[in-house]
């Protein structure tokens, strides 16, 4: 069986609609990248080294950065070697299927959050300026409340103007309860109260807000390491998540802010936020690549309901897609 | 896991290239792949890269670099003197109404900085320009947009002109021009809601506003991180809205931040000012060739200065900068300035300005190796004032007392005068370099004593 029909069988296997609306969400994406792979085939009769280097290029425009890129290509090279492809009719599934296992060649499983039974788990969400961290907690929030799970928020970010009205705006729409105190007080006394109140009230799921802060800040990181401490002083083992919120939008910058932000909270995960856009956050390969943190969530819009699990197959799917079809129906014929 | 800046990786190149004597043709190729990686890895978007990188090339070619016997820097030179004139030529002041008001309005992603610039603006158009700004708060679809920008208001003593969420955007801005001339304000500034270049509702309402509004300015807020994607995104706002000017947020970051010269090659407008930080006054001029030096990973010497200045004072600054320009400074300069240094606070944060500053030791992490400091201030404090003036004369036996005195090692000593020597040459060739009538001085490789 193909590549593509497992992916399709799979994909379709599990639910229609989440498909679709990932689907959707990354159709500009999708548009911009298939017609240019798929221009590339058609370019290309030959898989020859002029066809790699034009490869190469899609991929560097689609903000992977080089060394992830070069590493893939030489792996291609070897498979295309290996299975003796001469022409380009089939080099679509294997470029997908290597993609695939760049990104799956660590753990196996970790898109799932590690949330308690049965008690307490906090989830921190940490990020630079205006990634979409306060966003994505809202719409977290309403996503556990779904699942019936009982939730508080606490409103992390003292120092940016509006932060904490905005939290409480989106803790209003997820029906959830929002700790806060003032604009400018210390955020590790609002985590340290808002435990209090979790535990008091036997929420599920606390989300703790943090202000935005470039990494290489070193006296603001000192603070984020000092609030992870307050957490983990409060609930040993705690917090049990910690969320990195990246903009698909943003370049090779992001691999440095993923490696400072592992250093200093120890982040479990990625949500890679505002893929709705055309920017194709490729720069989630490398993380994968040369980090290990898996991506557990995606943005696709403003609204309460636009995030989803990442899923790889899906990612790569929703890049390849018409792609990957039009190679179908060619091996159909 | 910092990039390398453009600097090393020629030096990389040039080191196999090296032993041959001069470079050929096929050399200036290898060496432009280099330019290309560097460019690439600073998020300069492809097809921009490949148009300089052409460019480059052919002036490469056919120029001295050939017959230079220090290819490498006249590589980095053309390079970075194609960058200036690329990203700007004269900085672009703001362009003032004719009659008053001057309308303002700020576009952008989500999340780019637009309100937080808009504060900014205002801020620095009443202070500099003695402008009567009024802000009003077209956002009304992010979650307490307004309350951020009324409490900057606030903050500043600046008037938010608000009607809440329930009215549109194009409506909320006619009845603010209504108000601005009410009230005599001779600025209006509109913050617009964040928006996907590609979000065609969304887009036509901006459009709408500007039609009505017909503002003098359009600045277009970009992240400085933004990658490959910045073109689309400037070109759909561009020609959408039609940009006067561009602002880059977030500079205060550690991005190198090529996505200056891809929005200014899609979009053919000046980038005006840039953020450097969340606070109010952390708004500053664009500078091209400052900007070139950073997409090329080669620190901002500029900024350190102009900082250093801020924190020293004048005299002494003017008396250092005479010295570099002259090639008198010595030991004793340098540990003057080690101790300047030292009080401008947030060590880390200077260091990073600094060329190659990604390599000194202790600072992998954004963390200054404070202790190494010390040990430097050590080892110069145990010299006498005639062998900090004359390193020259600093022999074997010297040597030895100092270590001795400074409770550091011969090989430590040894180290701190070979690179005072490399500095001073290096500040010599470059000073050479520069051109007529640009006095500004760098002072690279002072890192290097970190190492
Ligand atoms: N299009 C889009 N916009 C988003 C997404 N996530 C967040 N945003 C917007 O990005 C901006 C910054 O988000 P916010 O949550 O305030 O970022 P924070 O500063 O990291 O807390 C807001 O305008 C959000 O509406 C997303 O997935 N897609
Ligand atoms: N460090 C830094 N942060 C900035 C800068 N400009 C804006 N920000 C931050 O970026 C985030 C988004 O800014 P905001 O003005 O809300 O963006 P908008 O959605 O475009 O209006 C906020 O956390 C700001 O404090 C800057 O120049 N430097
Ligand atoms: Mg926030
Ligand atoms: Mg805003």
């Amino acid at each position: 069986m193909s590549f593509f029909k497992k992916l399709k069988e799979k994909i379709t296997g599990t639910n229609e609609s989440v498909t679709e609306k990932f689907k959707e969400g990354l159709a500009k994406t999708r548009d911009q990248f298939t017609s240019k792979i798929n221009d590339l085939v058609a370019q290309f009769r030959e898989v020859d080294e002029e066809f790699f280097e034009e490869l190469e290029d899609l991929l560097l425009q689609a903000d992977v950065g080089f060394e992830t890129v070069m590493e893939l290509i030489d792996e291609l090279r070897l498979e295309v070697q290996r299975k003796n492809i001469k022409n380009t009719d089939g080099i679509q599934s294997v470029i997908s299927e290597k993609l695939v296992e760049i990104y799956q060649a660590g753990d196996e499983g970790t898109a799932e959050l590690n949330i308690q039974e049965n008690e307490l788990s906090v989830i921190l969400m940490v990020g630079v300026n205006g990634v979409g961290k306060t966003t994505t907690i809202g719409k977290l929030a309403a996503r556990f409340q779904a699942e019936g799970k009982t939730v508080m928020l606490a409103a992390g970010d003292t120092f940016r103007a509006g932060a904490i009205d905005q939290l409480v705006v989106w803790g209003e729409r997820a029906g959830v309860e929002v700790i806060r105190q003032s604009e400018g007080s210390d955020p590790a006394a609002v985590m340290y109260d808002a435990i209090r109140a979790a535990k008091n009230r036997k929420v599920d799921i606390l989300i703790c807000d943090t202000a935005g802060r470039l990494q290489n800040k070193v006296n603001l990181m000192n603070e984020l390491e000092k609030v992870h401490r307050v957490i983990d002083r409060e609930i040993p083992g705690a917090p049990h998540e910690v969320l990195l919120a990246l903009d698909a939008t943003t370049g090779q910058n992001a691999l440095v802010q993923a490696e400072t932000f592992k250093e200093a909270t120890n982040v479990t995960g990625i949500v890679l936020t505002k893929l709705d856009g055309t920017a194709k956050g490729g720069i989630v390969l490398a993380i994968r690549n040369k980090l290990n943190i898996p991506v557990k969530f995606v943005g696709l819009g403003e609204g309460i309901d636009d995030l989803q699990p990442f899923d790889p197959e899906k990612y790569v799917y929703g890049l390849f897609a018409e792609g990957l079809e039009l190679e179908e129906q060619q091996e159909d014929k | 896991m910092a990039f390398e800046g453009l600097a090393e990786r020629l030096q990389g190149t040039l080191q196999k290239i090296r032993g041959k004597g001069k470079v050929n043709e096929a050399d200036v190729k290898e060496m432009m792949r280099e330019v290309r990686f560097a460019l690439i890895e600073a998020d300069v978007n492809l097809k921009v890269v490949r148009s300089f990188v052409k460019t480059v090339s052919e002036k490469a070619v056919g120029q001295d670099v050939l017959k230079s016997l220090t290819p490498g820097q006249q590589v980095v030179k053309i390079v970075q003197d194609e960058l200036t004139n690329l990203m700007g030529g004269e900085q672009a002041p703001i362009q003032f109404a004719r009659k008053s008001p001057t309308v303002i309005m700020m576009v952008g992603l989500q999340g780019a900085g637009k309100t937080t610039t808009t504060g900014k603006l205002a801020t620095l158009l009443r202070k500099s320009h003695n402008k009567k700004p009024l802000l009003v708060a077209a956002d009304v679809y992010r979650p307490a947009a307004i309350e951020q920008l009324e409490t900057l208001g606030k903050q500043l003593t600046i008037p938010v002109f608000q009607r809440g969420t329930d009215i549109s955007p194009v409506e909320i801005v006619r009845q603010a021009l209504e108000e601005a001339a009410e009230q005599h304000h001779d600025v209006v500034m509109i913050d617009t809601a964040g928006r996907l270049h590609v979000d065609e509702a969304l887009m036509q309402e901006l459009k709408d506003i500007q039609e009505l509004a017909k503002p003098d300015e359009v600045f277009l807020v970009v992240d400085a991180m933004t990658g490959q994607d910045a073109v689309n995104v400037a070109k759909n706002f561009n020609e959408t809205v039609g940009i006067t000017g561009v602002v880059l947020t977030k500079l205060d970051g550690d991005t190198r931040g090529g996505a200056a010269l891809s929005i200014r090659s899609v979009t053919e407008k000046p980038i005006k000012f840039i953020g450097v930080g969340e606070r109010m006054d952390a708004l500053e001029p664009f500078h091209p060739e400052r900007m070139a030096s950073r997409i090329l990973g080669m620190g901002d010497v500029m900024s350190l200065i102009e900082k250093a200045q801020a924190n020293v004072d004048e005299e002494k600054a003017k008396e250092m900068e005479e010295k570099f320009r002259t090639q008198t400074f010595t030991l004793d300069d340098f540990l003057d300035q080690l101790q300047q240094v030292k009080k401008m606070g947030p060590l880390d944060e200077l260091l990073k300005m600094m060329p190659g500053a990604n390599k000194i030791k202790g600072l992998e992490n954004a963390q200054v190796d404070e202790k190494q400091m010390g040990r430097v201030e050590a080892v110069i404090q145990s010299m006498t004032p005639t062998e900090r003036a004359t390193p020259e004369i600093i022999n074997a036996n010297r040597r030895k007392r100092i270590a001795k005195g400074s409770g550091t090692s011969i090989q430590e000593v040894n180290r701190l005068l070979k690179q005072f020597n490399d500095m001073k040459k290096m500040v010599k060739q470059m000073s050479n370099m520069q051109q007529k009538g640009n006095k500004k001085m760098r002072m690279p490789g002072l890192d290097s004593f970190f190492k």
